[in-house]
């Protein structure tokens, strides 16, 4: 019997149980008209030739694996950072059971959204009467201080106007007439989630800055940050936080989850925790600049600022040596804050960790796929430590990124074998890792169906990571943020190390 | 509450009552319909509530789509098929891998269940419609993987909304690549829930695939198809081995590490087995209207179900076969016994509350049962009026019951009730235990399993036991704050 109380197995040992092999191999024989292991195993080798890889590279319609969502979850997900606010998505109800269960795991927490359930009638009839009924019903049950509103492609294709809505909604009385309802259009089958996060972000300002009251700009001394779509944003942003105290910079974080995605257990569960408040991002048209940490998930928005005459910035995730130092020297020459000692001491100690640690990076091969500032910023921290990102892929991107991407591969020596791979998908990496091999693959836990079939070892390093815990809760983004990203690539090149060795079974490396 | 642990039937009507205050006057209408407490009249009835209605706009339902209950319960799990998540790229990749429906298979090569295909939908084809480029499509995929035995179309919201004929394109390529392609009209709009994704998805075994193959296949006396067991964390291979061992021959697992021939060769079998009644009943009544296959529902969630479902399934069947039924019965006495002996004392008197699809709120009741625990409430996210009526063979008098619970609702219920324990999904878990409330998913096992059968029962007596007794819960208050 190959159960028992005394040390119950579950799902990991029970099924490599005789009884359960017999069994497997029975229904396989027997019943399930499998093609021949032969045959299994030719094709399976046939996907590792160039061959296999042309053919994979030429399909144009089919997306296999892709490392990309859609518009509304970054749209979710940049309203949840800010202050009492209820994500709510007018359309079809099946997407935020998505959106919801997506975030929670990943991060291991509630993610409350409500949607408006638009049917069959709906489809027909437009969404008015959901949105009448879903604002109202919200609003009562769950008292937000904001209630922002995106769409499923169901709302976008038979056109539903949502600014038309709202204020029907609002004259109906769903919603006290100043009640704030900031909404962006985000149709799932333009761009990805970054794209959604953009306009989102871009919809909660405009309604503060124009729809709410016609604000003009009066510039202060407080700066805005963007944070970007970011798995690991608990951890990021407090980060910045703490670098802009450290600087004694005055900084309002638009859509800042970091404590909306972090509460704590203790008997009380709070719907609503941190966020930027309201009035901040009211006040944000004040501030001196605004600064992008994410360029590819905030261009709209930066354009939306510049137009109310506020300078702004970018930067492709402040992760690494040289990105760090772009970013506080631009906050520095923005603010006229000095950069103190404290940060400077921060960066000497990451330098001598990479000093200590670099001979076991330099020319190390990798492949890198992720969110399109994520892939360029992780691109440029290899190649400071002297390794070599070989593929770098990015499913949600275009031509803009693939050039920027170019340019920074050319920048550097270690970029010189680096290869760009622009709006192609994990299927595509397949043939790419099979045919020219990296020695580890950095990305997210989708990344683990290449190690298994490649046996090219994957560092979690972004969203969404669902099967390691905690990873999100310290942070990429800074100094600090570098040298735990340091440290997660060394742990594994050191397994990988071990695991190879036999004489050389080393006790110091 | 009442201090034995009996559901409190008075307390659980005033909770209903508080709850559909904070209601806006249309909606707190709408919502009451669907909360009840159990009363011993209700024996046979629908538990007093209505169901399978649309949820009320923004109250947070629980509720996913017709998508995913066709492409993300029903098909999804055929192994040996590339099922395209036809339209924009969210569905797919939100259901990409989640459901934990184990198989045997090298991905990729002649197993595709843990791959996201997708058409990826541009503008430019809500404009110009997705025809075409299925087509295409279909033929990319079969050239890379060419040992797939069937392709299915899970129609995303946009293709109902389009005027896509994705039939036609479906017939056109089953003519070109000589293998079945399925279409199923699963749009997310469609429907209140999963359910009706579950219906469609039937429907399209019935037309796309017992109506297009006839397999040869030689009969036996004791052919079973076990129906509607998704092999969550390898459940229906305990399941499978019970039916064996009593003699019975599993010719078909639908659709857990199922393959297309199984499927295919269904209707040659001479008793269809169903455990998840919701989902697949369709299928079975019609196996049973057109080619005279009864069915039975069973139950292999904890030691007394098992028991009686073995003894009910062996009784379709002769003395042997009924003998056997004991002797497997017997056999797992031993197991059962230290279960019990190890877990019980640690469980006994627990009260539980459960929110979960369209099974599990009273399937599971049973293996609580067995382990001295109580279900004070419980509630479906899709059930029907006749999921409802078979609940009232599982829980107690006055449990609480609430139908596509919302957010609100069930926070509300949690907090007054304080089980000791609350079973749900993903959605639901964070929040709970933020309450100080143990708590296990019940759709997906919470990553463990199995939790069918003899074997599955040590593992979910096991969790459970993990769940409560963790010592965790008595950290949540700092020691300087005073209790």
């Amino acid at each position: 019997m190959p159960q028992s109380a005394d040390k119950v197995k579950d799902h990991i040992s029970l099924f490599k149980e005789p009884e359960y092999l017999e069994l497997f191999a029975a229904k396989k024989a027997q019943f399930e008209c499998r093609p021949t292991d032969e045959a299994v195993a030719a094709q399976a080798e046939y996907t590792k030739t160039w061959e296999y890889r042309e053919k994979n590279f030429s399909r144009e319609i089919a997306t296999i694996n892709p490392a990309k969502a859609c518009q509304p979850l970054g749209a979710v997900f940049a309203a949840a950072g800010f202050e009492g606010t209820l994500p709510y998505v007018h359309g079809s109800q099946g997407c935020v059971a998505y959106f919801r269960s997506h975030l929670a795991r990943h991060y291991k927490e509630a993610v409350p959204i409500v949607a408006d359930s638009m049917t069959e009638d709906a489809a027909v009839f437009g969404g008015l009467n959901n949105i009448v009924e879903g604002l109202q019903n919200a609003y009562k049950l769950y008292a937000p201080k904001m209630i922002v509103v995106s769409t499923t492609c169901m709302a976008e294709v038979i056109g539903d106007d949502l600014s038309a809505f709202i204020a029907t909604a609002k004259e109906k009385e769903s919603v006290p007439l100043d009640f704030p309802v900031p909404f962006a259009h985000t149709p799932s089958f333009v761009g990805s989630h970054t794209t959604g996060y953009d306009n989102q972000m871009k919809g909660i300002l405009n309604y503060f800055w124009d729809r709410e009251a016609q604000l003009t700009a009066t510039p202060g001394t407080k700066i805005n940050i963007i944070p970007g779509f970011d798995g690991y944003s608990v951890a990021n942003n407090r980060e910045i936080k703490r670098y802009m105290a450290e600087m004694g910079v005055e900084a309002t974080l638009l859509g800042d989850v970091s404590d909306v995605f972090d509460t704590p257990s203790d008997g009380e569960y709070r719907m609503y925790d941190g966020g930027t408040t309201l009035d901040d991002t009211r006040a944000a048209i004040n501030a001196k600049a605004t600064i992008a940490l994410q360029e590819f998930c905030s261009q709209k928005t930066l354009e939306y600022i510049e137009s109310k005459g506020q300078p702004t910035a970018s930067f492709n995730y402040p992760m690494g040596i040289g990105a760090t130092d772009a970013f506080l020297m631009k906050v520095s020459e923005l603010t006229g804050k000095a950069i103190p000692a404290s940060i400077e001491k921060e960066r000497g100690r990451l330098v001598d960790a990479i000093t200590d640690s670099q001979a076991w990076l330099h020319g190390k091969k990798f492949a890198v796929f992720g969110d399109p500032d994520f892939c360029l910023s992780m691109a440029a921290f290899l190649m400071e430590m002297g390794a070599e990102p070989t593929h770098v892929l990015c499913t949600n991107a275009g031509k803009e990124w693939e050039e920027k991407a170019k340019a920074l591969l050319a920048s550097s020596p270690f970029g010189a074998n680096g290869q760009v791979w622009a709006g192609k998908d994990l299927w595509h990496l397949r043939s790419l890792l099979f045919t020219e091999p990296t020695d580890f693959i950095i990305g997210s836990s989708y990344g683990k169906y290449l190690e298994k079939d490649t046996g090219i070892p994957l560092i979690r390093l972004t969203f969404p990571i669902f099967d390691r815990h905690h990873h999100h809760r310290f942070p990429s983004f800074g100094y600090q943020g570098a040298l735990r990203v340091l440290v997660e690539i060394l742990d594994r090149v050191f397994e990988a190390a071990d695991a190879a060795s036999d004489i050389s079974y080393d006790l110091t490396r | 509450m009442s201090l034995d642990n009996a559901p409190d039937a008075a307390f659980n009507e005033a909770l209903i009552k508080e709850v559909l205050a904070q209601y806006p006057e249309k909606a707190a209408k709408r919502r009451g319909r669907h909360l009840n407490v159990k009363k011993t009249d209700d024996a046979g009835s629908s538990c007093g509530v209505k169901s399978n209605i649309k949820s009320v706009p923004g109250v947070m339902t629980i509720r996913g789509c017709a998508y995913a209950g066709s492409k993300g319960v029903v098909w999804g799990p055929v192994k040996d098929m590339l099922h395209i998540s036809h339209g924009p790229v969210g569905c797919g990749h939100y259901s990409w891998s989640q459901r934990r429906n184990y198989f045997n298979g090298t991905v990729g090569i002649d197993s595709f269940v843990t791959m996201q295909i997708t058409s990826d939908f541009q503008e430019r084809d809500i404009v110009f419609g997705g025809d075409k480029n299925l087509e295409k499509m279909i033929d990319e995929l079969n050239d890379l993987f060419p040992l797939n035995k069937g392709i299915s179309i899970q129609s995303e919201c946009p293709i109902g909304l389009i005027g896509d004929d994705i039939e036609a394109v479906a017939k056109k390529k089953n003519k070109d690549i000589g293998k079945p392609v399925v279409p199923v009209r699963c749009e997310g709009f469609r429907g209140v829930s999963q359910s009706l994704g579950h219906h469609i998805a039937n429907d399209a075994i019935r037309d796309w695939v017992f109506e297009k193959t006839k397999p040869e296949w030689e009969t036996g006396p004791y052919d079973v198809n076990l129906i509607a067991d998704y092999n969550i964390g390898g459940d229906a291979w305990p399941s499978r081995r019970l039916l064996e061992e009593m003699g019975l021959r599993v010719v078909g697992m639908w659709s857990g590490d199922a393959t297309l021939a199984e499927m295919e060769r269904a209707p040659k079998a001479k008793l269809n087995l169903i455990h998840c009644y919701r989902s697949m009943n369709y299928i079975c009544r019609h196996m049973e209207e057109k080619y005279n296959i009864p069915w039975v529902e069973y139950n292999f969630f904890g030691p007394s179900q098992i028991a009686k479902s073995l003894r009910k399934i062996a009784s379709q069947f002769d003395e042997t076969i009924q003998a056997n039924a004991e002797k497997v019965i017997a056999k797992y006495e031993g197991l059962v016994a230290a279960v019990l002996a190890k877990y019980k004392p640690r469980l006994e008197g627990k009260k539980v509350m459960l929110y979960v699809g369209g099974l599990r709120p009273r399937h599971v009741a049973n293996a609580y049962d067995d382990l001295g625990m109580t279900i004070v409430g419980t509630g479906y996210e899709f059930a029907h009026n006749d999921d409802y009526q078979r609940t009232t063979d599982y829980v107690k008098d006055g449990t609480l019951i609430y139908d596509d619970v919302s957010g609100y609702e069930l926070e509300k219920f949690i907090e007054k009730i304080r089980p000791d324990l609350v079973g749900s999904g993903i959605k639901e878990k964070y929040a709970t235990q933020k309450m100080g409330v143990p708590f296990r998913q019940m759709h997906s096992w919470d990553y463990s399993g199995p939790y069918h059968g003899y074997d599955g029962f040590a593992i979910f007596a096991r969790d459970m036991d993990m769940a409560i007794n963790s010592p965790i819960w008595s950290k949540f208050k700092a020691p300087w704050k005073a209790a």
